[in-house]
């Protein structure tokens, strides 16, 4: 099987980013985004519900991926957990659309060999809910995201410690996570 | 908001904060349950003859009763904090505290005059019982809540459940030292009943506050 060398590549690669590496943390959070989008496309085409949520679904899987890192057993691979938490957040969606009924999702390990890139006009909600952060933690996430400042650049230009940012960033991402599940009820 | 661009914020900060899941919930878990004792000592206190009591089976077995309860409910609630859990063969641990009630109720059957079976059934105070093991569970399952929800559970209400049952655990263990009533047909009629009324409150919590 394709799946095996890969999915073994993916532990190692998280392994490093819990480590504290973040060029290789971003290369894998790229590569699970593109599976995910395979199999959510997949899961929606065959629920017939459309696939305008694809790229929430993508964002919201790999958000709760970051929040939940801790919640990976670092023995073993990360392919059944990433698609264990990917299959929640598509039903998630399905429910949110009104399918009737949640058709089984395929494996995600049947969609790692055909991953689909990002639609380059697809805008998810996180812009809506980031309205919804405090002033401070929306400058922070902006300039990280967007502008592709770093974590110690910010933490310069607002004159706060790095630690500071750190933890801003993750209340920030905690409430945009928050704010996605309040929206989905 | 592009996907490209939630990347760029998650991967600014690869390590993850504070100590592991499963450290959080356990030390959660032993505050709420030093609370839950302090609670204990303030409202009731061991009774009287306790010195003595600890020498006879059917108060010893009590606390085993509720030992049996808690450890299950911890393995499987920390369990079923991974999203790619399975619950499986592992649900199979809860036949330990039902068969240990089950057998001790036809011992207790067989050695005691069916006359006498109502009353040690009933006993003296089932209604304290349904009312202090609930409340000494408050303080663990509300800690225990909060730490779970580090978790990812494919199913927040169980997770809540299970989080009900050990803390219904915890309390039945402090309260089995001042219940007066030491008979299994007690035990098995009441203890399950307080523990029941916890698991829905926990149950209740987990689907509100464990979803993710």
């Amino acid at each position: 099987m394709s799946e095996a060398p890969s999915d073994e590549k993916w532990a190692q690669m998280m392994r490093a980013a819990i480590g504290g590496d973040e060029a290789v943390y971003r290369r894998l959070l790229e590569e699970i985004g593109r599976s995910v989008r395979a199999m959510a496309r997949g899961a929606f085409s065959r629920a017939r519900v459309g696939d305008a949520d694809v790229e929430d679904v993508v964002q919201e899987t790999l958000l709760a991926i970051h929040l939940k890192r801790q919640t990976w057993d670092g023995g073993r691979s990360l392919a059944p957990w990433v698609g264990a938490i990917a299959r929640h957040k598509i039903i998630d969606a399905m429910r949110r659309r009104g399918a009737r009924r949640v058709e089984p999702i395929e494996d995600f390990e049947n969609v790692l060999a055909a991953p689909a890139g990002e639609d380059p006009h697809a805008r998810s909600d996180a812009e809506r809910l980031m309205k919804q952060l405090a002033p401070r933690q929306r400058d922070i996430v902006r300039s990280i995201s967007l502008d592709g400042e770093s974590i110690s650049a910010t933490a310069t230009r607002l004159s706060m410690s790095e630690g500071a940012v750190r933890v801003a960033l993750h209340r920030a991402l905690k409430s945009l996570a928050a704010s996605w599940r309040e929206a989905v009820q | 908001m592009k996907t490209a661009e939630l990347i760029e914020a998650l991967a600014a900060d690869p390590k993850p904060h504070g100590p592991g899941l499963r450290q959080t919930c356990l030390i959660a878990m032993a505050l709420g349950a030093a609370a839950s004792a302090a609670l204990f000592l303030v409202l009731v206190g061991p009774r009287a003859d306790f010195a003595q009591a600890v020498h006879t089976l059917r108060f010893d077995l009590k606390f085993v009763d509720a030992l049996a309860l808690l450890l299950p409910s911890v393995l499987l609630g920390l369990h079923i904090l991974r999203p790619d859990a399975r619950v499986g063969a592992l649900a199979l641990m809860f036949a330990a505290p039902l068969a240990l009630l089950g057998g001790a109720v036809l011992v207790e059957l067989s050695v005691i005059p069916s006359a006498q079976w109502g009353e040690l059934m009933l006993g003296d105070n089932a209604m304290h019982c349904l009312r202090v093991i609930p409340l000494l569970s408050i303080p663990p399952l509300l800690a225990l809540i909060y730490a779970m929800r580090g978790g990812a559970p494919q199913n927040p209400t169980l997770a809540g459940a299970l989080a009900g049952a050990a803390s219904a655990g915890i309390a039945a263990t402090l309260y089995a030292s001042n219940c007066p009533d030491d008979s299994p047909l007690f035990v098995a009629s009441w203890y399950p009943l307080a523990t029941l009324i916890v698991v829905a409150a926990g149950a209740l919590l987990g689907r509100r506050l464990l979803r993710w």
